[in-house]
C-alpha cells in the first residue's frame, strides 16, 4: 500500500487503506460510500453500503460489509486493529442518490435515503462525527479517499469532481 | 445461493427460452419501431456476482441510457433496457428524424421518446412472456436515467441483495446489422418470482 495505489472497494464491499494509497468505489447510486479516517495515522476506510440494515438479511452467510448496521462496526474494527483511536475518526460520505422516480415511491424505491439514514444512525452510535456529506439527488457518483490527506471526492456525470 | 434445488442446467434452459420469447418480440417491436432489421442474440442466463452485472454493459461507470421499471404480478422482478449513447442516438435519429444530442444533453423530446421506447419493448416482452406462462405480469410505468451503469443497475439487485452477492440475469442483447451490441434487455426476476414461473411452465421445481 504505497502512494498512487488505488484500492478498489466493491459493491457490498469494505476495505482500509494507509501509506498514501487511495480507496476507490464505483457507481453508487442507491448505494452509500461511507469512510472513515484517522488523520493522526493517515489511515482510510471505505465500505460500499448497499442496504440499510441485516435486519433483513435472508442470506446463509451474512455479507456484514453490505448493510449499514453490521458496516460500520466491521470497519471501525479493522482501523483500530491497525491503531485507530475512535475519537480521532471522522466520516465522510456519498451516495444514497434516488435514481428512478416513482409515483407513490415504495419503501424499496426509497432506498437510497434509507440507506443514508441508517448510516448515520450506525455512525452516532459509536460517537464518530460526519464532518461531511453529499447525499441524495438523482444521479450516480464514484468516490475516492486519499489515505495521505483524507479528502474525499466525489464524480459524477452530471457535476464533475467536487472535493469534501 | 441454491436458487434451484434440482435438475440446475434444465432450469437455465427454460430461463433462456423466456429471455428468447420475451426479447424475440421486444426485437420485432423495436425492428418495426425503426422500420429496419433488429436482430438478437441468444440470451444468457447466469448468476453473476453484483460488481460482473454491470461489466455486461461496459463497466460500473460507464455512461448508459436506462429504462428501468418494475415487473408486478405473479412473478415480479425487475427489469432494464440499456443502450450506450451512440446507438441511442441512432435510434434516436431513425425515430425522430433529426440529429439528437451529441452529449448528455438529452431534450424533453428525446428523453420521452426513448422512455416510450422502453414502454414499447417492455410491454411487448412482457405480454408475450404472460402469455407464454399464464401468469399475470405487468410494467410499472417505466423511468429513464442516463447514468453511471453501476448506479442504474443497483436499483435492480436489491431483492437479491437480502439473499446474497449474486442475482441472476436474463440478458438478450440486441443488434443491429453487424454492430455489436446495439442494446440489453435485462430480466431480474425477484428470487420468489423462480417457482412460480418454473411451475407455470410445467418444470418441477
Amino acid at each position: 500500500m504505497t502512494e498512487g495505489t488505488f484500492i478498489k472497494v466493491g459493491m457490498a464491499d469494505l476495505n482500509i487503506a494507509e501509506g498514501g494509497a487511495v480507496l476507490k468505489t464505483t457507481g453508487l447510486g442507491s448505494c452509500v460510500g461511507l469512510t472513515l479516517y484517522d488523520p493522526h495515522l493517515k489511515l482510510g476506510g471505505m465500505a460500499h453500503i448497499m442496504l440499510p440494515s441485516s435486519d433483513i438479511a435472508r442470506e446463509g452467510q451474512l455479507n456484514i460489509a453490505k448493510y449499514a448496521d453490521t458496516a460500520v462496526p466491521e470497519l471501525l474494527k479493522l482501523m483500530k486493529n491497525k491503531g485507530a483511536v475512535n475519537s480521532r475518526l471522522v466520516a465522510k460520505m456519498a451516495g444514497g442518490a434516488q435514481m428512478f422516480a416513482f409515483m407513490g415511491g415504495t419503501d424499496t424505491m426509497r432506498i437510497g435515503p434509507r440507506n443514508v439514514e441508517a448510516t448515520k444512525l450506525a455512525l452516532d452510535h459509536f460517537a464518530i462525527p460526519l464532518v461531511s456529506e453529499d447525499t441524495g439527488g438523482n444521479y450516480g457518483r464514484t468516490v475516492e479517499l486519499d489515505s495521505q490527506t483524507g479528502i474525499f471526492s466525489i464524480r459524477s456525470v452530471q457535476f464533475g469532481v467536487k472535493e469534501i | 445461493m441454491n436458487l434451484f434445488r434440482n435438475n440446475a442446467d434444465f432450469k437455465l434452459d427454460v430461463l433462456r427460452e423466456v429471455g428468447n420469447i420475451g426479447a424475440g418480440n421486444a426485437a420485432t417491436a423495436l425492428s418495426t419501431l425503426l422500420n429496419k432489421t433488429v436482430d438478437m442474440a441468444v440470451p444468457t442466463v447466469n448468476l453473476l456476482p453484483f460488481e460482473a452485472i454491470s461489466e455486461r454493459v461496459g463497466g460500473s461507470e460507464a455512461v448508459v441510457v436506462a429504462i428501468f421499471l418494475r415487473v408486478e404480478g405473479d412473478a415480479p422482478g425487475n427489469m432494464f433496457f440499456i443502450i450506450n449513447r451512440e446507438p441511442a442516438r441512432r435510434i434516436l435519429q431513425g425515430l425522430l428524424g433529426f440529429n439528437a444530442a451529441e452529449n448528455d444533453d438529452y431534450s424533453e423530446l428525446e428523453l420521452s421518446a426513448l422512455n416510450e421506447i422502453g414502454n414499447i419493448l417492455a410491454g411487448s416482452y412482457l405480454s408475450s412472456l404472460a402469455d407464454f406462462t399464464g401468469l399475470r405480469m405487468s410494467p410499472t410505468v417505466p423511468s429513464l436515467a442516463v447514468d453511471m451503469a453501476g448506479a442504474i443497475l443497483s436499483y435492480g439487485l436489491l431483492q437479491f441483495g437480502t439473499m446474497g452477492d449474486d442475482a441472476l440475469l436474463i440478458d438478450t442483447t440486441f443488434l443491429e446489422g453487424h454492430q455489436e451490441a446495439e442494446g440489453h434487455f435485462f430480466l431480474i426476476p425477484d428470487p420468489e418470482s423462480f417457482e412460480k414461473l418454473f411451475r407455470a411452465l410445467g418444470v418441477p421445481f
